[in-house]
C-alpha cells in the first residue's frame, strides 16, 4: 500500500520537482557442490527517481533504473496521477503491476537481505512494469484502511514457455524489446489488488493478474488457441508490538495454459513465496549516529516451478528450490542499510534427482539518496 | 566511545567467525566416484577449454522456437534427456518406428525413424503411421564413450561369435550400418560390403559419436546442421531441407569432443568383500561373456585416451535377448530381438539421474537391477537361470557388485 509514494525524497518542501533514488551494491561468494566462481562485486542497480506536482492533485513520478552497471536501462515507472478523490485516482504511463507486495516495494534499502526473494522475481517477474492505465484509491475507517488498485496494461508473451531456462519462466517476457511499444497479442493484462491495513495488526493484500500470453492469430488467421496466464498472490506484513519483530511475506500461485502436446518441461502451475522475520536487537546511538538499529533477520523461501505429475509415470515433477537466509543488518538511518547474509539453497531438478546444494555469503549496502 | 569499542569488537569478531566457519558453511564437492560428469584425467588446457565448450552446448544450450526447436521434437536439450550425463527417465524416453525385417526402414518418407511426440504450440505432434512397428528407447548414460570410440573394429570383432563356434550359447554379432555422407573412416575401421560396425545406441546403429550427435540434434530436437540439413518429416510429410543450419558445425564438433572426453565412471567400494564375491559370481554366471569387463585402447589423437585400460562391461555386440525383449523393430542388420550389450559402468549411480528410481533395459521397463536380470532371455537365458538358482546372499552380493560399478 502506498509503496510508490512512500519514499524519503518525496518530502514536503522538496516539491514541486524533486530528485532522488537509491543505490544497491554488494559482494558475494557462492559455492555449488564444491564449485565456486569466486568472489565478485556487483552494483545490481542504481535507480533515479524524479517527481513533480504539475498542478494541485496532478503528480508525475518516474523511476529509471540502471541495472548491472548500466548495461540495462529501464523505465520501471513513469506515470501521471490524477487525484479526483481519495477513493478515485487515475494513473497512466509505465506502471508497476500490483501483484503481490514485492513488485511495488522492491527498493533495495527497504530490505534486510542482499538477494531479492526468488518467487517474487522468478514467478512474479519483479520488477514487472508495463504501459497502461488504471485507477486506485483508498478509504479509511477507524483503525482500518482499505485500498484498491486496478490496471489494464500490455502483458506477457510466449517466451514464458520458450526460453533458455527450460522451464516456465515469466521473467522471459521482459526480454521482449517491443513490450513498451505494443501488446504482443492485443489482449490486455488485467491486474487488480485490494489490501486492508489495521493500524496495529498490519496489512493483508490479495491480488490477481491475468491475460492471454500467446499469439493466437496473425493477420486475422488463427494459429493457436488463446492461452491464459493467471497469477494470484497473497501478501502480508506486520510488526509484533513491544518486541518489534517485523514479519512479512508473500505467496504466489501461477496458472499457465501450456499446450498438452508441448513438453512437460514447461510447467502449467507454479507456486512459491517467502517469509521474512526481522528482529531489531539494538536501537540506540551508535558510532555517533542517533537512532541506529541492528537487526537479526531470517528468510525462508520456496519456489516450485512445475507443480504436477509426469504423464509417463504419474510421479511428481520436482523443479523446486528451498532457501534459508539468515542475516544481520545495520541501519545507521532508516534510509540506509548495511547487510550481511548467509544463504543456503537446495535446488532439485525436474526429475527429482539429488539436489544441487548452493551456499554463500553476501555483504553489501543499499541506500536512498 | 567505550560502548562503540565493544560494538566494533563484536562486529569484527562476528566477521572473523564467519570467515573461519566459511569452509564448513559451503557445500563441498561430492566424491568423484559419486558423479558421472567431469572430464577424463590428463586433458591439456586446450582440451579442457574444448570440453567446457561442449559441456555448455550439451547441458546449457536450450532450444526454443526462436533458435530452431522443432516444430516437432522430443526434448529441448541434450541435458534434458541425459541429466548429469546419466541415464534418462520415461519422460524423455523416445520411440522409433519402422518394420521388423532388415531390409532398411521403409518409413523414412513417412517421418521415420523417430517419433517426434511433442510439438511447439500450434502444431500437432507426429503419430506412428499405420503398419509400422516401434520400440521405445530410454536415454543411456554418456560416460566414458571416448574409450569405447577409441577401440579398433578388430578388437570388437575378436569377441564376435556369430555361429557360436565355442558352443557357449552366446553368439554376439556386430551391427553393420550404411555410413552417412559426413562419416570419416579411421584407420581402425573395417568396413564390410561398404558398411561399418555400429557401436552406439541400443541397437548399435551409430558408427561413431559424430553420427550419434548429428542424429540426436536432428531427430530428438528438430535441429538441423550441415550434417543433417533437413527438418525431420512427420505425419506423412517427408523431411524438408532448411536453408540455414540451426546449429553450427563447430558446436556439433565441440559436443562430440565433450562426449569423447567425459570420464569413465569410477567404481565405488571395489574391495568390499560382498562386492568381490559378486564380481566372482558375475563371471561364474557368464554375465561377463557379453558384459566384457576389461578393454585397452590403442593410440588416440587425445593422449588421455591412448593406451588406457577401462572397465565398461560391454562387448558392443548384438545379442538375441529372446521373445520378451523382442519389440518387432529393427535398425541396421540387428534382428528385432537383438540388442547391443549396454555398458554396466555407472549402473549404481543410475538412480541419481533417473529421479530416484531405476529404469533399466532399452525401454526402462525394469525398475530394479534384479528385474533387469530376470528379463534376460535368448542367449542370456542360461545366465538368468543360473541367477535364479543363487542363494539370497549370493543374489545380494551380485547386485551389490553391480551397484558398485
Ligand atoms: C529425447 C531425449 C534425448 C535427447 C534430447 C538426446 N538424447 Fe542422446 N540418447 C537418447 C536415447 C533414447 C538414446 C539411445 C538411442 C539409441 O539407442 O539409438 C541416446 C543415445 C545417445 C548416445 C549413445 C550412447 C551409447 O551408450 O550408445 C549419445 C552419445 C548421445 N545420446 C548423445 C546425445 C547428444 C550429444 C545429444 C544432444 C545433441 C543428445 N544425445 C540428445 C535420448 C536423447
Ligand atoms: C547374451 C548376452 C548377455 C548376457 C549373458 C547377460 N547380459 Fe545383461 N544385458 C544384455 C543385453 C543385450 C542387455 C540390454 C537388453 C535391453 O536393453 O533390453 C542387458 C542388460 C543388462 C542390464 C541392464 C542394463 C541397463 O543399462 O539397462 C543389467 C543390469 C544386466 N544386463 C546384467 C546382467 C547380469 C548380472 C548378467 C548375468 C547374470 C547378464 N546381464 C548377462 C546382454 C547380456
Amino acid at each position: 500500500m502506498d509503496a510508490v509514494y512512500n519514499r524519503p525524497f518525496l518530502q514536503a518542501g522538496k516539491m514541486p520537482v524533486s530528485l532522488g533514488g537509491y543505490l544497491e551494491t554488494n559482494s558475494s561468494y557462492f559455492q555449488t557442490d564444491g564449485v565456486t566462481d569466486g568472489l565478485s562485486f556487483q552494483i545490481p542497480r542504481l535507480t533515479v527517481f524524479m517527481a513533480s506536482t504539475i498542478k494541485d492533485r496532478i503528480h508525475f513520478l518516474t523511476e529509471i533504473e540502471f541495472e548491472e552497471g548500466g548495461r540495462e536501462i529501464a523505465i520501471e515507472f513513469a506515470s501521471m496521477d490524477l487525484a479526483i478523490h481519495p477513493l478515485l485516482n487515475l494513473r497512466g504511463g509505465v506502471v508497476m503491476n500490483p501483484i503481490g507486495a514485492f513488485n511495488q516495494n522492491h527498493d533495495g534499502p527497504k530490505w534486510e537481505f542482499v538477494s531479492r526473494p526468488i518467487a517474487s522475481t522468478t514467478i512474479i517477474p519483479a520488477t514487472w512494469s508495463n504501459v497502461g492505465f488504471g485507477i486506485y484509491g483508498k478509504y479509511g475507517f477507524g483503525n482500518f484502511v482499505w485500498a484498491y488498485e486496478g490496471y489494464i496494461t500490455n502483458g506477457f508473451d510466449d517466451q514464458i514457455i520458450s526460453n533458455d531456462q527450460n522451464k516456465t519462466w515469466l521473467p522471459a517476457s521482459k526480454l521482449n524489446p517491443d513490450r513498451f511499444e505494443e501488446s504482443f497479442n492485443g489482449v490486455p493484462l488485467i491486474t487488480a489488488k485490494t489490501a486492508f491495513r489495521h493500524r496495529k495488526a498490519g496489512e493483508l493484500g490479495v491480488s490477481w493478474m491475468g491475460g492471454v500470453y500467446n499469439k493466437f492469430e496473425i493477420d486475422g488467421l488463427p494459429i493457436d488457441a488463446r492461452r491464459r496466464i493467471d497469477l494470484f498472490a497473497v501478501d502480508f506484513n506486520s510488526v509484533i508490538p513491544r518486541v518489534k519483530t517485523q514479519i512479512k511475506g508473500e505467496w504466489v500461485w501461477a496458472f499457465i495454459d501450456v499446450p498438452d502436446t508441448y513438453t512437460q518441461q514447461y510447467g502449467e502451475k507454479q507456486q512459491g513465496g517467502y517469509v521474512d522475520v526481522v528482529q531489531p536487537i539494538l536501537t540506540r546511538k551508535m558510532f555517533g549516529w542517533e537512532k541506529c538499529t541492528l537487526n537479526l533477520a531470517f528468510r525462508f523461501e520456496y519456489v516450485d516451478y512445475n507443480v504436477g505429475t509426469f504423464n509417463e509415470t504419474g510421479g511428481t515433477i520436482s523443479d523446486h528450490i528451498y532457501a534459508f537466509v539468515p542475516g544481520i543488518s545495520f541501519r545507521p538511518s532508516a534510509q540506509t542499510v548495511i547487510r550481511a547474509n548467509y544463504q543456503y539453497q537446495l535446488q532439485t531438478d525436474l526429475l527429482g534427482n539429488p539436489p544441487a546444494r548452493t551456499a554463500g555469503f553476501q555483504f553489501g549496502f543499499a541506500t536512498y539518496f | 566511545m567505550i560502548k562503540n569499542k565493544k560494538l566494533c569488537l563484536f562486529l569484527l569478531g562476528f566477521a572473523a567467525i564467519i570467515f573461519v566457519a566459511c569452509e564448513k558453511l559451503l557445500p563441498g564437492a561430492p566424491a568423484q566416484n559419486e558423479l558421472l560428469d567431469g572430464p577424463v584425467e590428463g586433458l591439456t588446457s586446450e582440451e579442457n577449454s574444448k570440453f567446457l565448450a561442449g559441456d555448455v552446448a550439451f547441458n546449457d544450450a536450450i532450444f526454443t522456437v526462436e533458435n530452431g526447436l522443432g516444430p516437432y521434437f522430443v526434448a529441448t536439450s541434450c541435458g534434458s534427456c541425459h541429466a548429469g550425463d546419466g541415464k534418462g527417465h520415461p519422460f524423455t524416453t523416445l520411440t522409433r518406428f519402422g518394420q521388423s525385417d532388415t531390409t532398411g526402414n521403409q518409413f523414412l518418407n513417412l517421418g521415420g525413424p523417430q517419433l517426434q511426440n511433442r510439438a511447439i504450440p500450434g502444431y500437432q505432434p507426429e503419430q506412428i503411421p499405420a503398419g509400422a512397428t516401434s520400440a521405445k528407447f530410454t536415454p543411456p548414460a554418456n560416460t566414458g564413450l571416448g574409450f569405447l570410440a577409441a577401440l579398433t573394429d578388430a578388437q570388437i570383432l575378436a569377441n564376435a561369435d556369430p555361429n557360436d563356434l565355442n558352443g557357449d550359447g552366446i553368439s554376439g554379432v556386430p551391427n553393420y550400418i550404411s555410413a552417412p555422407f559426413f562419416f570419416v573412416p579411421q584407420s581402425f575401421h573395417q568396413p564390410l560390403n561398404g558398411k561399418y560396425i555400429g557401436r552406439f545406441g541400443k541397437k548399435a546403429a551409430a558408427i561413431d559419436l559424430l553420427h550419434q550427435t548429428v542424429n540426436a540434434y536432428n531427430q530428438d530436437m528438430g535441429i538441423t546442421s550441415e550434417f543433417a540439413p533437413a527438418e525431420p518429416g512427420v505425419n506423412g510429410v517427408p523431411a524438408y531441407p532448411l536453408a540455414n543450419p540451426e546449429v553450427a558445425v563447430n558446436t556439433v564438433l565441440d559436443v562430440v569432443f565433450y562426449l569423447r572426453t567425459l570420464k569413465a565412471p569410477i567404481q565405488r567400494d571395489p574391495t568390499n568383500e560382498n562386492v568381490l564375491a559378486g564380481k566372482q559370481l558375475f563371471t561364474d554366471l557368464k554375465c561377463a561373456s557379453c558384459h566384457t569387463s576389461e578393454w585397452t585402447t590403442g593410440p588416440s589423437d587425445i593422449s588421455a585416451l591412448s593406451y588406457k585400460t577401462f572397465y565398461p562391461y560391454t562387448d558392443l555386440l548384438l545379442h538375441d535377448m529372446g521373445a520378451g525383449l523382442d519389440d518387432g523393430y529393427t535398425e541396421g542388420i540387428a534382428l528385432t530381438s537383438e540388442w547391443r550389450t549396454p555398458p554396466l559402468w555407472g549402473l549404481g549411480l543410475a538412480k541419481n539421474s533417473q529421479g530416484g528410481t531405476y529404469y533399466l533395459m532399452h525401454d526402462g521397463r525394469a525398475t530394479s537391477i534384479e528385474d533387469a536380470i530376470l528379463l534376460h532371455g535368448g542367449e542370456a537365458l542360461q545366465s538368468k537361470i543360473l541367477y535364479e538358482a543363487l542363494s539370497d546372499t549370493d543374489k545380494q552380493n551380485l547386485i551389490q557388485f553391480l551397484e558398485s560399478l
